[in-house]
């Protein structure tokens, strides 16, 4: 069985760049700015937690290659290699 | 597979380790730039569709340039424009690899706007991802032969005027002129579900180009939130609003089922090959031992001047050729006026050991000044204590430098007496080794057969004769 924890996103902080297109790009708008500064000085994307629906829209909004991970619904930890 | 997460796709590198600099963990592009989105897009595609180790990525100039440091391909970085010419290259010579040039509007519409409508004329089994940004990107924010009417950029402070600097460029409506190209589409990055469409143009093409379908154009509409002076969301706002009126999305060419494979001939790449095709044996080489050349001899720069139609590269090849047998380091670079046929002619030719540096003798050691106007022309530019020889059946003037060694040799007249003005240049190797000492009459004579190749056995013989008259003159005049 998927975990409830998925689907969810995961923005990894410090290659965030703080361009806000990710945010602009979720339909549940449950990404925000953190008021936090990551190593870059950019307010870096966060989730808040809940209400993703693993639409996949912030990933491929998102211009760095490795700043967003998108856990979709189906996503089994244990299963992962 | 149905994707379970979505992350850093496998056709970037882990690391980027060619990045200069600390951070080879992220892009150098400026946050929002719609190269990073076009780049994972790409880099996804290449993993699903299997292709990351077939598949050779040229990189242009613009902000694009370090493309190399992230795809996990093989990578050529191209001069600005140049990189539809350098895709063809690599894909003729690997035809059977995915060959994609990736490139902005600055370095495809501007100054490489012939380069990019060659190769698509011709139909390169190559996949084109063009980046319309409005804007050269990288320098600062200039106009690009796709920005607006009206957009102020650098270059254009009161907003372009199309009196002035010409409409927008429309790329794909250029190429879908050709009648070669299989994929011609405009897509855009401004949202997602744009975004999405834009994935599905990148895997289209790139599935076109794994089945080697001919020439893939994918214009794709981008952001330049640094050159527009814009943050990342209104610049996604303003391609929809301004760019997306004049450069109409969909597909302007597809092939479909009638794409054909294109097979060109294979490029023969194996040496052996090659120089059989131009006639040249590999062991030809003969290894003339050296004799006792004076130490002022041992490096030469020569120019070879005078006019068209008196064997002045002649000259100049067969000094060169006759030097490599005897082991040295040559170079031969000709110089012609614009006229085909007596005009002003001269070359360059270098003999040494070691690296030659410039091929241009400029500062000869040796000037051979066949007629009047290059003796004039190239007098001063021997160096101290160097050498001239003159044709002094032509030349009516005394030379003025007295810093140098000065031999006038009749060579006009010696060649018109042998029967044959065209023996000129033989005339001239044989004074040439007598004066310096580094090649032997017979060594000489031995490679004329070499040097005028597929020529009677006659005009063989009358140029041992002119060799041997050069040589002879030299020997009992100074
Ligand atoms: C031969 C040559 N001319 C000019 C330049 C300067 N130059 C560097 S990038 C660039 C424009 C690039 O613009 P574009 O192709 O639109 O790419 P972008 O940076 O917007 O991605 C220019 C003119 C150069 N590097 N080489
Ligand atoms: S799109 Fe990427 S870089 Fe931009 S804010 Fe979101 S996570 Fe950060
Ligand atoms: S200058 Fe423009 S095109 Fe270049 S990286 Fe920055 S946003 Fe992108």
């Amino acid at each position: 069985m998927a975990d409830a924890k998925y689907p969810r996103s995961e923005v990894n902080l410090d290659k965030c760049k703080g361009c806000g297109l990710c945010i602009a790009a979720c339909p549940k708008k449950v990404l925000v700015f953190s008021s936090k500064l990551n190593s870059k000085g950019y307010h870096y994307a966060e989730y808040t937690g809940t209400g993703c629906v693993g639409c996949g829209n912030c990933f491929y909004n998102c211009p760095e290659p490795d700043a967003i991970t998108v856990y979709l619904r189906n996503y089994d930890p244990e299963k992962e290699v | 597979m149905k994707k379970t997460i979505l992350k850093k796709p496998k056709g970037f590198i882990d690391v980027y380790k060619h990045k200069a600099g600390a951070e080879k963990d992220r892009t150098h592009y400026c946050p929002g730039c719609g190269h990073g989105i076009l780049h994972k897009l790409i880099a996804e595609a290449m993993e699903d569709l299997d292709i990351v180790d077939d598949t050779i990525l040229i990189s242009p100039v613009g902000c694009s340039v370090f493309a190399y440091y992230y795809f996990d391909t093989g990578n050529f970085q191209a001069a600005h424009g140049r990189a539809p010419a350098v895709a063809t290259a690599t894909s003729r010579a690997n035809p059977d690899k995915v060959v994609i040039s990736y490139q902005g509007d600055g370095d495809l519409a501007a100054i490489g706007g012939n380069n990019i409508i060659q190769a698509a004329n011709r139909g390169e089994n190559i996949v084109v991802f063009f980046v319309n940004n409005a804007i050269y990107g990288m320098t600062g924010g200039q106009m690009a032969p796709t920005t607006l009417e009206g957009q102020v950029t650098t270059t254009t402070p009161y907003g372009r005027n199309t009196d002035t600097d010409g409409y927008p460029m429309k790329m794909c409506e250029v190429i879908s002129q050709f009648t070669a190209p299989t994929y011609v589409e405009r897509v855009s990055l401004h949202d997602a579900p744009h975004i999405r469409k834009t994935r599905a143009a990148v895997r289209k093409a790139l599935q076109n180009a794994k089945e080697r379908k001919g020439f893939q154009f994918v214009e794709v509409l981008s952001t330049c939130p640094s050159g527009w002076k814009m943050d990342p969301v209104k610049s996604m706002e303003w391609v929809k609003e301004k760019m997306l009126p004049l450069y109409p999305l969909g597909v302007y060419r597809d092939k479909g089922d009638e794409a054909r494979v294109i097979n060109r001939p294979v490029p023969i790449m194996e040496p052996a090959t090659v120089w059989e095709k131009l006639g040249i044996s590999a062991d030809a080489d003969v290894d003339f031992p050296r004799g006792d050349v004076p130490e002022q001899y041992k490096k030469m720069s020569i120019r070879v001047a005078g006019f068209g139609g008196q064997g002045i590269m002649v000259t100049g090849q067969a000094l060169a050729s006759v030097a490599l047998e005897y082991g040295y380091n040559v170079s031969w670079l000709p110089s012609y006026g614009p006229e085909m046929r007596g005009g002003t002619a001269n070359c360059s030719v270098n003999i040494q050991d070691g690296v030659i540096g410039a091929a241009e003798a400029v500062k000869p050691t040796m000037l051979l000044a066949m007629n009047r106007p290059s003796l004039e022309k190239f007098e001063e530019s021997v160096v101290p204590g160097g050498t001239l020889i003159y044709n002094s059946t032509l030349i009516d003037i005394e030379p003025t430098r007295t810093d140098i060694k000065v031999f006038a040799i009749p060579i006009t007249g010696m060649a018109d007496e042998l029967g044959n003005t065209r023996v000129q240049s033989l005339v001239n190797i044989g004074a040439y080794a007598a004066i310096t000492g580094a090649f032997r009459v017979e060594d000489i004579v031995s490679l004329l057969p070499k040097l005028f190749k597929g020529k009677k056995q006659a005009i063989i013989d009358l140029n041992a004769k002119a060799v041997k008259a050069g040589f002879d003159f030299v020997k009992e005049n100074f």
